[in-house]
């Protein structure tokens, strides 16, 4: 057993509270006045599983790995999460076999569960049997006192769509993350419009989470950590006082501030992928603000995945990332400096590895 | 195409012996499309489903072979416990993460692989040993 991990598997049983997956939480300061604005609630976070079928009953066991341990792991949670919200790529080449395994390791969770669209479960049958199992996309709810909004952000255009000679090619196409022949993701008018009037009667004060698959900000086009109308969607958002964008798809700790939207990204429970500057023949724009994480070990097959327990408070969002084989790190808005940061890290790298 | 290679190397061969220092526009012209179809070949090999036994593919984990740090090789390889060449962590994860077999050090495939890599990161610095 390697010190980190013997280190990590000690405290477990000193403490028993130490969980790999990302708590959020939602807090809320008091009013002046001493009256309660809203209340503080913690949810669950989710993402990234790709379960890949091999062959029938067949999946590969790493990737079912991360997943089984994530759900275990978050039903053991204190607090109890209100939601587990799973942020899509549920599948890895969107088949209805992928879709309903993910499905019945996910029936495991204690809590309620929300789903959101990722591209990998979308691009074979352009959603239909996830949508049969999980129901439509995108929608909203309310939750003590924050509106909560799910976005399916991984559309394209028709022509690029129907491009394709079979509905596998096409979801290879997407699925391979670095393929030249994909197509640039983005939210679409049809869900903007929605979005528009989804907000039409909500406070300006109100707490808002939206959740998205791909960043609703630019970051690499090359790998569509990028969504094409994201400018579109914030101009929507802007508004609002307090706006938190929870985003997927990068497998990677990522944090950022626009105006007043604060984003954050979540782990993925297969892989991890290395930060999009490390390619050197493309240029890519990672939020500055972000300190990354370290290089992870391969030998370690769980190291630089993760999930994430979330704290709202005061309608801003603080993630608790639970990084197996990896020292666990919390991404929280500083109320001074009106942005999100890493509560250890902000001023200096993690040692002892660099991305390059 | 082969039999073409073929015959353009004989030719090379002989013209070779006549002026044994001179490279002529075709010869460099020759070499770039040979590697370039090698860096071509080692892409495929790089994102087949069938290189193991799982269907997991090299683009998942390593996106335009990004984390292979190709310019590092050969360095110690901590997990491995010696100095290694990058053609053994390839094996490594062909192995592990894939769950197939490992490749001769020479198998055209793991020739095509390692161009396709250190193609990705043209531009580098080299500097084997370097973690």
């Amino acid at each position: 057993m390697k010190r980190r991990e013997f280190m990590k598997q000690a405290s477990i049983v000193a403490a028993g509270t130490i969980l790999p997956m990302s708590v959020i939480e939602v807090a809320f300061a008091d009013n002046p006045d001493g009256t309660k604005s809203g209340e503080n609630f913690t949810f669950a976070v989710i993402s990234d599983a790709h379960l890949q079928q091999i062959k029938g009953t067949k999946f590969v066991r790493n990737w079912d790995m991360g997943l089984k341990r994530a759900v275990a792991e978050c039903n053991l949670m204190t607090p109890k999460p209100d939601f587990v919200l799973f942020g899509g790529d549920l599948a890895q080449l969107g088949k209805a076999a992928e879709i309903d395994h993910g499905a019945e390791i996910l029936s495991a969770l204690r809590s309620p569960v929300k789903m959101m669209m990722g591209e990998h479960d979308y691009y074979l049958d352009l959603g239909e049997h996830w949508m049969k199992r999980f129901g439509e996309p995108h929608y909203s709810f309310d939750h003590k006192g924050t509106h909560i909004v799910v976005l399916n952000s991984i559309l394209v255009d028709e022509a690029w769509i129907n491009k394709w000679k079979t509905p596998m090619e096409r979801m290879q196409t997407m699925a391979g993350l670095d393929d030249p022949n994909g197509s640039p993701f983005m939210v679409g008018l049809a869900q903007r419009e929605w979005l528009k009037k989804d907000l039409e009667n909500i406070p300006k004060d109100t707490p808002i989470i939206v959740f998205s698959h791909s960043p609703l900000q630019k970051i690499y086009k090359g790998w569509n950590f990028w969504t094409d109308d994201a400018e579109l969607v914030q101009d929507i958002l802007k508004p609002f006082d307090k706006v938190n964008v929870i985003y997927a798809h990068v497998h990677q700790i990522q944090y950022n501030k626009i105006g007043n939207i604060a984003f954050n990204s979540v782990m993925s429970t297969a892989w991890p992928w290395p930060y999009p500057e490390t390619y050197k023949k493309a240029k890519s724009y990672l939020p500055k603000l972000t300190v990354h994480m370290n290089r992870a070990d391969p030998f370690f097959e769980r190291d630089a995945t993760g999930w994430q327990m979330i704290d709202v408070h005061s309608g801003r969002v603080d993630l608790h990332f639970l990084l197996p084989h990896n020292e666990n790190r919390i991404v929280a808005y500083n109320e001074k400096t009106q942005q999100p940061e890493d509560v250890k890290y902000q001023t200096e790298q993690i040692p002892p590895q660099k991305h390059y | 195409m082969k039999k073409m290679t073929m015959y353009l190397y004989s030719l090379i061969f002989i013209a070779g012996a006549v002026h044994a220092d001179e490279f002529t526009q075709q010869d460099l012209k020759l070499w770039k499309v040979e590697y370039e179809s090698v860096v071509h070949k080692g892409r495929k090999v790089f994102i087949d489903p069938k290189l193991g036994t799982n269907t997991v593919t090299c683009n998942e984990c390593h996106p335009n072979a990004t984390n292979t740090h190709p310019e590092t090789y050969p360095k110690f390889q901590k997990q491995l416990g010696k100095v290694a060449t990058m053609a053994e962590m390839i094996n490594w994860c062909i192995a592990n993460p894939l769950e197939g077999k490992k490749m001769a050090l020479d198998d055209p495939r793991m020739i095509a692989l390692i161009a396709y890599i250190t193609e990705e990161r043209r531009g580098v610095t080299l500097e084997p040993g370097k973690h």
